[in-house]
Parts: structure tokens; C-alpha cells; sequence
């Protein structure tokens, strides 16, 4: 790579979940629950495309739309329109896709955004973000296909950034910046899992020593299309990098046509699909069906205001008002979900430090082991305030707790349900303990004469408390009597 | 036929007199449809089991009508009269008939079309060819072909009907009745199978005025299915017809209406024209301005293919759901685009294929700014035009086509570059979507011509009530077909 740079542009589709119906539809917008619904089960009938059928804007989708736009520091429309992308597919009922195109003007053109990228800040071009539909979603089986009409409709936000990128770490630092920024803004829960996320990559390479602000110098674009993950982003442009670099080397890179490419999961490498003769004329045209919208100041200005306290803000918050460290508030802040739970905790009473500490290790240890969402986990903030509480009363140990925030999480229970039926509370009751502790010393006095002279058998003490309690003795009052006892000997 | 002949207003007395029961019409009805369907091959389906329904205040309740086959009724084929949909029967009923259903009307047929409202003759629905009830040999025009010849043949007093280019109005005239589609937007087009959504209208088939304001008024409201529709709760159609219409202004355009702008007219035409002279005499006697006005020729020339281009292109994209996976007899084929393809290829008419070929030819890339983008712009002149002349008159008022129904034989139907525009200016009310009403105003070789009224947009009462006075002076109100002799 020393001899070339690249540029890499993205197209960023994400799914707005935080509406109650779809885009153009009265149908219910699944996209949150997609993974656990019965397919075909929120469909009117223009999501199939019955004859008379019309699209109805939803306004709620327009302003989500808009918020993107202002937060990409966007110029928005004076006017909306919506425009029809003509193609057949059978995940495409009405035969054509209800989107923006650049003319006339879709929701947000021409912004940028500074990301951090290892540390450093960066800035993109943002070229615009537009509102469309989603399509079906389908299933290929051996025979047959299967499509779910649920997700035809869904509200989708379209972004497309300049070739700004030069590295796929810079790409993906972006697409994780505009994942929480589409969780702040409560947009949507922007989640790949749930495939409310797919990106195309278009990638080229030119010689390092030319001016890259000059297109002229710019290599031959590739697209490489649909790709659900950003470790995919990452991997397929890396591949994309090295693959344009070896024609390069071979000298055949100005024989490469542009082109449109898809990347395989299974072989990790992308594969051509076609060139530029064979792209796809979509016929656009505005969508008569839908009168175009006038924006007022006033809207936009109200949708500016309910711009939601982004990730960066909060992170200053935790460290400022919270001490928690630089790294720690930037744990937390990476997802939505994860502060929102943070926050509540505190608002709940639990101390920030440790909700912090508990958050930051255990719980999001679990949740990447198992990949889950913490949403999805019974834990709630109550619970853990709770379970940091009994530790801060000595009713429960440190290590107990960790094994009760699994069995919260696995047993679905209550934290105080969890020590009762294990019957793990601890003795912490002094004088309970010394009687207990009075009868260790009397059983075992030969290691009596042997703490004399070495301290470390202060352990075994402990360890033979802790059998006569079965493990409920606070450990350190323990550890503290028993001193206190033996040094009495 | 006893009571089909009759008016809204006059079957609404007779039910309220219990002089006749809302069965009884039905029954009426419901016979006169088989004979006429036996004469003229004017419906896809009759609905024989239609009954009769409790009478109430509203004038619609209780009697019977037609619905264009381009109306997604529930329950009830609805088949465009495409071979396409020839099995399709909805679960949703169209707004526009919903609230007609509403007020207590009583659909017992649903009408044939030209395929998907895509054609102006009448001849190629899927049932095959509608007949005109004044003249077998000739054709009703079209798309409303079979609303038209079942309310002129006296059926029932009123069939629904779309308009996209004169869908409604040119098969009124052919047919000797009043067609009428208010304001874009006025009725919803929700359930309505489209052709050009930009164009497409519904509107009415009746055989007076009167008749047409009242459904009209039990057909339109604002409807949260149709984005295009407007409240227009303080339009009352009915009400707003009182015959005042002193100091109301009218213009006709010279290079329209003037014999000496064409080069070789035909008896038809010079009859049909002077004919639209004597209109305007009666406008004059009624205490109405009319005014000759002068309209560039070249615009009128282009409004043709204005509308073929624009309708093509938007025919292409909203018929794209028909492929048959969805709905529709599924084609056969071993992947979803054979499937497909076998569908289209075996379902569309060759005359639908032509137009969704010019319709795609004109969206693509290289072509669109030629033909697309300069349609646009020349619909947006014309329509310009006609806003203009809206500022100093009440309505345009103009004769329809070039003459009576043309035969079916096909011998007259070769376009005359000269009466092009003469033939199609009742595009340019759905270019502007503007209220436009068609009344007969007379014969020729006693088959029925008529002429047009236009106004501008939202001033629908200014418009029916100018129609009425006129109707008022002339007499082929409430007119029912009969054959001519041929001999």
C-alpha cells in the first residue's frame, strides 16, 4: 500500500425502527421484532400491491428522515418529493421501489460529519440521505423460494458519503458513528443482526503522489454491493484494496472496467456481477401519487430541537459528573441501549462507579459472549441496582454476585429470589460469627501453634470457616475475627 | 321498462311514496342488464343477487347502478377487462364506491372497459367489443364503454366511470349522456385500478345534470387512503344548481371550432360545428357571455402526444405489479421471471404491450429528457393556457370530438392529422385536472353529439350549473337510446 492510496465511498442503508407503521403503508414497521415475527404477518394490501392500492406518506418517517438529514448538517428541501425506481424482482410488489433521487432534491444533500477514527479526528462528505422503502425480504430453499412481505415497506434511510475513506478502519469508524447516532436520535435501533443494516462499498485506487482532490487522478470505481455487517465492510474492502493493487502490479489495472461486484461471506472475496454497459436504467419518475410537501422553517426548526443528546455529549456527562475515566464512559456510550440501562441504574440510586464497573466487565462480557442485545436479557436496571446493594450491605460476596448476574440472566429471576433459593445470604451478624469462629480455633489446635510463627495459615482458618458456614461467612469479617481471635492464643 | 328511464330525484320520490319498492327496481334493473348484455356485451358481470335495501333520506339509497370493472369491489370480480385479472376478486372495495354503498345505492352490474381504462373505443376488453345502443355498428368510445351504453340504454339512471384522457366525457357524447369528472382529487382514487395516476380521475355516467351532481356529492370526500384528495365538505354539487347564470363568461377556441381551420372537413364535421354554434346561441339566449378566443396552434397540435407519452409512461410503471406471482393467473415457467414473462406476454393485449413500449422508451435515460421531461412541460404550457383564460371566463366551453360515434368497422377510424386536437382536447381537463362535464347538445344522422364544459380547478358548481342551464334549453335530457334505422 505504500505506493497507492484508496478511496472508499459508502452507501449506507439502515432501517428507521422507531416508527409504528411503515413508510408508505398503515401496515405495522416490524423491524424491530423482524427476527421473532410470524412472516407475512403485518401486511396491508399495499405492501403487495393490489390494484387501486395507494402509497400514504408517513409523516413520522419524514421527520426521522429529516433529523438525519440535520444532524449530517444536511441541506434540506424546500419541497419534498418521492420518486419511483422502476425494476422487477419479486421482492418488489409494485414492480418499482418509492425512494429520493438526487433531482429534485431528496431530504439532506451535501453535509459532513467528523468521526473518530484510532483517536484522530475525521471528516466526511456527506453527497445525501434519502427516504425510501424496503423490500421483501426472501429465503432461498433448495427448490422453491419463500418471501416475507413484512419487511416491504419498512421505512429505509439511504446514505451516501463521498469517496472520503482511505481506509476500511476509516470506513467502519463512520458506520459506527452513524450507528449511534442513529440510536441517539432514536431513529433506529440500527442493528446488523436484525438486518436493519446493509451498506454497498465502492472502492478505488490511484498513485499516492497524485492530488486526490483532482478526479482526474481517481482510479476505476468498484461497487461492491450488499454487504450485512461491518466486519464485512472491513474485510471486503481490505480484499477490494489488494485485489485492484495486484492488477496494478500486473499491469492489467487499466483493462478493469467499472464495475459492480458482491461480496461472498463464504469465500471472502467479492465476485463480479456486472459492468457499467449492463447497469440498470430505474426509469426514475416522481411519484404521482404522492403531492409533493412543503417544509416549513418551523418544522424544521421544532425537529432541530428534539434532537435527542447524542453519544459524544453523554460521554462528557459520565466523566464529568460521574468520574468515570475517559475509557470507561466510552464502553458505555458505544451503545445506546448499554447508557440508557447505565443511566437508569443511577437514577435508581446505584453508585456510577460501580454500575460502571458492572456494566463495562460482567455484563457486557456476557452479552458479547453470547451475543445478545441487552434488551433481550432479563436483567433489568432495578435488578443490578439491587445486586449492588446486597454487596455493599456484605449480604452477598463479590464472587457471589457474579455467579447471581448469571443466574439472573439464565434463571430469569429476581436477584433476591436467586440468594434466597440458594440460600446464599451471608452470615454478617458478629456475634453469630465468633461463636462459629470460637469452635474453628478450638478444633484445630495444632494449627494454632503453627499461626504463631507462620501468618499465612490465617487461610486455612478462613477456608475452614467458610466449610462450617457452607461459604455464607462475609468473607472479611471472617478474616478480621479470626485475627483478632488467634492473635488472642 | 317502467322505472329505469327515470331520474334520481323521480325513483327517490316514488321509493319514498312507496309507489315502488327498492326490490322492485333492483329486479327492473337486473333484467334490463341481461337483455342490454345480450344486445350490447356492456358488463363483465351481473350481480344477480343484489337486493333491495332500506330507503332513507338520501336520494342514492335504494336504487340501482353500474361500476366500471376498474373498481376493486370486495368479494366481487374486479378484472379491468384484462385477461390479466380475469379471475381477481378483491378484499377491499374502492373509497369512492364504499361511500356510494354508504348512501345506500345498490350496485347489480359491474361495466366492461377497454383494457385497464387504456383505450378510447370500447372494443378491447376481455369480453370483447361494447355496442352503442343508438347505432350496433358503432362504437361507444371508451374506456367507460359499458357505463355508457347501459345508462344510455336505461338500465339505471347512473354507472360510475374513470377518465384519464376523456374516458368518461367522449363515450357520454357517443352515447348521448351527461359524463362528468370533477376536480383531480376530489373523489378518491383509492381502489381504483390505475392507468396514469397523474391523469386518472373517477367520475359518473348519468343522463342529466342533476343526476351527476348528486352522485358525485355521494362519491367525493377527503380519504386518508388518498393523499391527493381535499376536503371538500363545502361543495355541495346538487345545491349549487340554479339555473343564474347572467354575466357567467364563456370562450370557445377558433382554431377548434372554426370550419375554415380545416382543410378537407366532412359532412360530420361542418354539421357537428354548426350544430356547437346553435349552443352558443342558446348560451347567448341565457344571458351568457361567449367569447371567441385564439389558442397557438402548435401547443394544441402536441397535446396528443403529450398525453401519450406521459399516460405511456405511467402505464409502464403502474401495471408493474401485474406479474402474476402476487395475484392474477399465475404464468407458467420454470423461474419467477418466465413465470412472469409467460403471464404478461399471455395476459396483455397487443395494444396494451404498444403502449407499455412506448411508455418504457420514453422513461429511458437517453430519451426521457426528449420525451418524458418536454411532455411535462408542454402539459404544464397547456395547462398554463387554460388557467389564463380562467381568469376572465367562468369555464371553456367546447364541441366533443369531431362528430357521432365512429362505426366499428374501423373504415372511419384512420386519425385526421386536422381534428386531432378537436378529437383530444378533453385531455387537457386531466392535464389540469380540471372539473369538465360533457352534455349531448344534439344529432346528426340521428346518432347524438355533444359538446364540453371545462372550468377551473375546485369551481365544480360554477361548472354543473352552467351545464345545467344549458341542458335546461335543450332537450336530450334524460334521453334513452334507441336504434336508428339503417335503412
Amino acid at each position: 500500500m505504500t505506493k497507492y492510496k484508496a478511496l472508499i465511498g459508502l452507501e449506507m442503508h439502515c432501517e428507521i425502527s422507531e416508527t409504528n407503521t411503515k413508510a408508505f403503508s398503515s401496515a405495522k414497521n416490524g423491524s424491530k421484532t423482524s427476527n421473532i415475527d410470524l412472516p407475512n404477518s403485518h401486511i396491508r394490501p399495499v405492501d403487495m400491491a393490489f390494484p387501486g392500492t395507494l402509497p400514504v406518506i408517513n409523516k413520522e418517517a419524514v421527520k426521522k428522515a429529516l433529523m438525519a438529514s440535520i444532524i449530517l448538517n444536511c441541506k434540506q428541501p424546500e419541497y419534498i418529493y418521492f420518486e419511483r425506481k422502476n425494476y422487477y424482482y419479486p421482492d418488489l410488489p409494485k414492480g418499482f421501489q418509492i425512494t429520493q433521487e438526487t433531482k429534485p432534491a431528496p431530504v439532506g444533500i451535501y453535509g459532513e460529519l467528523t468521526y473518530e477514527c484510532k483517536d484522530k479526528i475525521k471528516k466526511v462528505r456527506v453527497n445525501n440521505i434519502h427516504l425510501e422503502e424496503d423490500a421483501a425480504s426472501q429465503d432461498h430453499l433448495e427448490s422453491s423460494s419463500v418471501i416475507n412481505y413484512n419487511r416491504a415497506g419498512i421505512p429505509l434511510l439511504e446514505l451516501v458519503t463521498e469517496p472520503d475513506f482511505h481506509t476500511a478502519d476509516e470506513a467502519v469508524a463512520f458506520l459506527e458513528t452513524m450507528r449511534s447516532i442513529y440510536q441517539y436520535a432514536e431513529i433506529s435501533e440500527a442493528d446488523s443482526k436484525k438486518g436493519q443494516i446493509r451498506c454497498d462499498v465502492n472502492v478505488s485506487i490511484m498513485d499516492e503522489d497524485l492530488d486526490e482532490s483532482d478526479p482526474n487522478n481517481w482510479g476505476t470505481k468498484v461497487e461492491i454491493k450488499n454487504i450485512n455487517s461491518f466486519g464485512g465492510v472491513r474485510d471486503a474492502i481490505n480484499y477490494e484494496i489488494e485485489r485492484q493493487i495486484e492488477l496494478k502490479e500486473d499491469g492489467t489495472y487499466d483493462q478493469m472496467e467499472q464495475q459492480t461486484r458482491r461480496w461472498d461471506e463464504d469465500t471472502l472475496s467479492t465476485i463480479y456481477m456486472r459492468g457499467k454497459v449492463d447497469a440498470i436504467d430505474y426509469k426514475y419518475f416522481v411519484e404521482p401519487n404522492i403531492p409533493k410537501i412543503k417544509l416549513s422553517k418551523s418544522w424544521l426548526e421544532e425537529i432541530k430541537k428534539q434532537i435527542p443528546i447524542l453519544a459524544p455529549e453523554r460521554k462528557e456527562k459520565y466523566i464529568k459528573d460521574y468520574g468515570l475515566t475517559e475509557y470507561d464512559a466510552k464502553i458505555i456510550v458505544k451503545e445506546k441501549a448499554i447508557a440508557d440501562f447505565y443511566e437508569e441504574t443511577i437514577t435508581k440510586g446505584a453508585n456510577p462507579k460501580l454500575a460502571s464497573n458492572w456494566l463495562t466487565t460482567n455484563i457486557l462480557g456476557y452479552l458479547n459472549k453470547y451475543d445478545l442485545n441487552i434488551k433481550d436479557i432479563y436483567l433489568t436496571p432495578q435488578m443490578l441496582v439491587d445486586l449492588i446493594k446486597m454487596i455493599e450491605d456484605r449480604k452477598i460476596s463479590t464472587k457471589q454476585s457474579k455467579e447471581i448476574l448469571v443466574k439472573i440472566i439464565e434463571d430469569k429471576k429476581e436477584p433476591k429470589t436467586i440468594v434466597k433459593d440458594l440460600g446464599i445470604t451471608q452470615i454478617t451478624d458478629e456475634a453469630e460469627l465468633l461463636k462459629i469462629i470460637t469452635e474453628v480455633i478450638k478444633e484445630n489446635q495444632h494449627q494454632v501453634e503453627q499461626y504463631k510463627n507462620q501468618p499465612r495459615v490465617l487461610d486455612y482458618f478462613i477456608g475452614q470457616t467458610m466449610k462450617k458456614t457452607r461459604g455464607k461467612a462475609n468473607p472479611s469479617l471472617t478474616s478480621k475475627l479470626l485475627k483478632q481471635e488467634l492473635d488472642k492464643q | 321498462m317502467k322505472y329505469m328511464n327515470k331520474s334520481i330525484e323521480e325513483l327517490h320520490e316514488l321509493l319514498k311514496n312507496k309507489e315502488v319498492t327498492s326490490q322492485e327496481l333492483i329486479k327492473e334493473s337486473l333484467e334490463l342488464s341481461h337483455k342490454v348484455q345480450e344486445e350490447y356485451n356492456a358488463f363483465v358481470t351481473i350481480l344477480d343477487d343484489a337486493k333491495g335495501v332500506e330507503v332513507t333520506d338520501n336520494l342514492l339509497s335504494g336504487i340501482p347502478y353500474g361500476i366500471k370493472d376498474n373498481y376493486s369491489t370486495k368479494g366481487i370480480l374486479s378484472t379491468g377487462s384484462s385477461n390479466t385479472l380475469k379471475d381477481y376478486v378483491p378484499f377491499f372495495t374502492a373509497t369512492a364506491i364504499e361511500n356510494l354503498t354508504k348512501s345506500g345505492a345498490v350496485p347489480v352490474n359491474k361495466t366492461v372497459l377497454d383494457e385497464f381504462g387504456m383505450g378510447g373505443t370500447g372494443t378491447t376488453g376481455h369480453t370483447g367489443i361494447v355496442k352503442n345502443p343508438w347505432d350496433k355498428t358503432r362504437m361507444c368510445a371508451g374506456s367507460s364503454a359499458g357505463s355508457a351504453a347501459s345508462v344510455a340504454a336505461g338500465v339505471y339512471p347512473y354507472a360510475t366511470g374513470s377518465d384519464t384522457g376523456d374516458s368518461i366525457r367522449k363515450p357520454a357524447a357517443y352515447c348521448g349522456i351527461v359524463g362528468y369528472k370533477p376536480t383531480y382529487g376530489m373523489i378518491s382514487r383509492y381502489g381504483l385500478f390505475p392507468f396514469a395516476s397523474s391523469l386518472d380521475h373517477c367520475g359518473v355516467l348519468t343522463r342529466n345534470v342533476t343526476d351527476a351532481a348528486i352522485v358525485v356529492d355521494n362519491m367525493k370526500g377527503i380519504d386518508e387512503n388518498d393523499m391527493t384528495t381535499w376536503d371538500s365538505k363545502n361543495i355541495h354539487l346538487k345545491e349549487s344548481l340554479t339555473g343564474k347564470v347572467t354575466g357567467k363568461k364563456l370562450c370557445y377556441i377558433k382554431e377548434l371550432c372554426d370550419i375554415n381551420m380545416y382543410k378537407n372537413p366532412t359532412k360530420e364535421l361542418k354539421e357537428h360545428l354548426e350544430n356547437f354554434q346553435k349552443s352558443l346561441e342558446i348560451c347567448r339566449n341565457l344571458g351568457i357571455e361567449v367569447e371567441e378566443v385564439s389558442v397557438d396552434k402548435t401547443l394544441l397540435n402536441a397535446l396528443a402526444s403529450v398525453y401519450v407519452v406521459i399516460s405511456c409512461a405511467e402505464a409502464t410503471s403502474n401495471m408493474s405489479n401485474l406479474t402474476g406471482l402476487i395475484f392474477g393467473p399465475r404464468g407458467e415457467g420454470k423461474k419467477w421471471d418466465e413465470i412472469m414473462k409467460d403471464y404478461r406476454t399471455k395476459g396483455f393485449s397487443p395494444l396494451i404491450k404498444r403502449r407499455f413500449v412506448i411508455g418504457s422508451y420514453v422513461l429511458q435515460a437517453q430519451n426521457k429528457d426528449r420525451y418524458f421531461h418536454n411532455a411535462q412541460r408542454v402539459r404544464r404550457l397547456l395547462v398554463d393556457t387554460w388557467k389564463n383564460l380562467f381568469k376572465k371566463y367562468d369555464a371553456v366551453i367546447l364541441p366533443v370530438g369531431s362528430g357521432p360515434a365512429k362505426p366499428l368497422d374501423g373504415s372511419k377510424d384512420i386519425l385526421d392529422k386536422d381534428t386531432v386536437a378537436l378529437e383530444e382536447h378533453l385531455q387537457i381537463g386531466n392535464f389540469g385536472g380540471f372539473p369538465s362535464i360533457t352534455i349531448p347538445n344534439g344529432f346528426i344522422d340521428g346518432l347524438p353529439v355533444a359538446l364540453n364544459i371545462t372550468g377551473n380547478c375546485y369551481d365544480d358548481e360554477n361548472v354543473l350549473n352552467i351545464a345545467y342551464a344549458i341542458e335546461s334549453k335543450m332537450n336530450y335530457k334524460n334521453q334513452i337510446a334507441s336504434e336508428v334505422n339503417h335503412d
